[in-house]
């Protein structure tokens, strides 16, 4: 098991964290406009069933990009943003005048649904690039998938795919929102276990 | 007064009336109620994976629908449920994303209800209702007292099996 990673290699997989959400909440930024916090990242071992409550309520409506990660690096890559930020970011990227009234996501339509799984493309892409670079690895994202429901349901997708290998996994999170705190979002990085130690081969070089 | 009991992901509890059981957010996970209705006694599995030998690490029984469900049992008769009176209900296995690929690892949810299915069959307990599939989470509590599961989803009508 891999739970005997130092305080100083968390550190690290923080600042792998904190660079991947910077580049692509910077992609964000540009994409919608405006100004974004980033608020600090954290890297730590996890149950799956802390896994399933990490953003937020277990029964809180999301919207999730999932995306495989395969290469050099294997694992998952998760994008989320709560339900009032999906339907912020369909009004910006659809030119509405107001938000969607949707109560839930079967109201979206299917173009106002593939807008969000693009820019969920474009963000988990920016994330990926900017480790990719980083850490000198060729990383490939499958294409990117997007639910909209209830966050522990969502989660409990990696969740599983986690469970195959342990009962932990290693969870590289960062939150960002807007200075006026209409959007909301959270990436979660999940390399297995042989990634994160790959990753920190490539990183103890430095 | 009754207590209801939450139970987490890879995680079982036993109870009897008139408490109730419950798992909140199931995606592709299971929901596995095995319940003595004479005896009013009931316990509730969450299933992650549907088979333990397939996987090195598996030293938590109640993550898989195997050794999952073969331990509820156990649990069940030794706080006093009547091994013949065992009777199942289940909910959840969904698909929550659409992949391009349709690799086995992306059918896990069909896969668990298929799992838990033939481990019941396996122990002759029947399966009175379920609720599985799709493309939705799922939220269930039964309530051992009349042994109904009621399951909540986003944009669905609350429904009780």
């Amino acid at each position: 098991m891999g739970n005997d990673l130092s305080d100083a290699f968390l550190d690290i997989l923080r600042e792998v964290g904190n660079i991947g959400a910077g580049n692509a909440t910077t992609a964000l930024a540009g994409m919608i406009n405006e100004k974004i916090n980033l608020s600090v990242p954290k890297a730590d071992i996890l149950g799956f069933d802390e896994l399933v409550n990490v953003a937020g309520g277990v029964e809180d409506i999301v919207a999730g990009i999932y995306v495989d990660i395969s290469g050099d690096l294997d694992g998952v890559m998760m994008f989320m943003v709560d339900f009032n930020t999906a339907k912020k970011l369909i009004q910006i990227l659809m030119g509405y005048e107001k938000k969607p009234d949707a109560t839930d996501p079967s109201q979206f339509s299917d173009i106002e649904l593939s807008a969000l799984t693009e820019v969920g493309n474009i963000i988990t892409g920016s994330y990926l690039t900017a480790i990719s670079s980083l850490l000198d690895m060729t990383i490939l994202p499958s294409i990117p998938s997007l639910c909209i429901d209830m966050a522990g349901a969502i989660l409990s997708v990696p969740a599983i795919e986690f469970g195959k290998q342990g009962d932990t996994a290693l969870l590289i999170e960062s939150q960002f929102n807007l200075i006026d705190d209409v959007v909301n979002g959270y990436f979660a990085f999940i390399p297995t276990e042989d990634s994160y130690n790959n990753m920190l081969r490539v990183l103890s070089r430095y | 007064m009754c207590d209801i009991f939450r139970v987490g992901m890879a995680d079982a509890k036993v109870c009897k009336a008139p408490d109730k059981l419950t798992t909140l957010g199931l995606g592709s996970c299971v929901g596995v109620v095995v319940y003595d209705e004479e005896r009013s006694i009931a316990g509730l599995a969450h299933i992650m994976l549907p088979d333990s030998n397939s996987i090195r690490q598996n030293s938590n029984k109640y993550k898989f629908a195997d050794t999952g469900i073969e331990k509820l049992v156990e649990m069940l008769i030794y706080k006093g449920a009547g091994r013949n009176n065992l009777k199942a209900k289940l909910a959840g296995g969904a698909q929550m994303f659409k992949f391009m690929s349709d690799s086995d690892s992306m059918k896990i949810g069909e896969r668990n209800v298929l799992a838990v299915q033939e481990k019941l069959a396996s122990l002759s307990i029947p399966v009175i209702s379920s609720d599985t599939g799709g493309n939705y989470g799922r939220s269930i509590e039964f309530d051992i007292a009349t042994s109904e599961l009621t399951i909540k989803a986003i944009g669905h009508e609350i429904r009780v099996i």
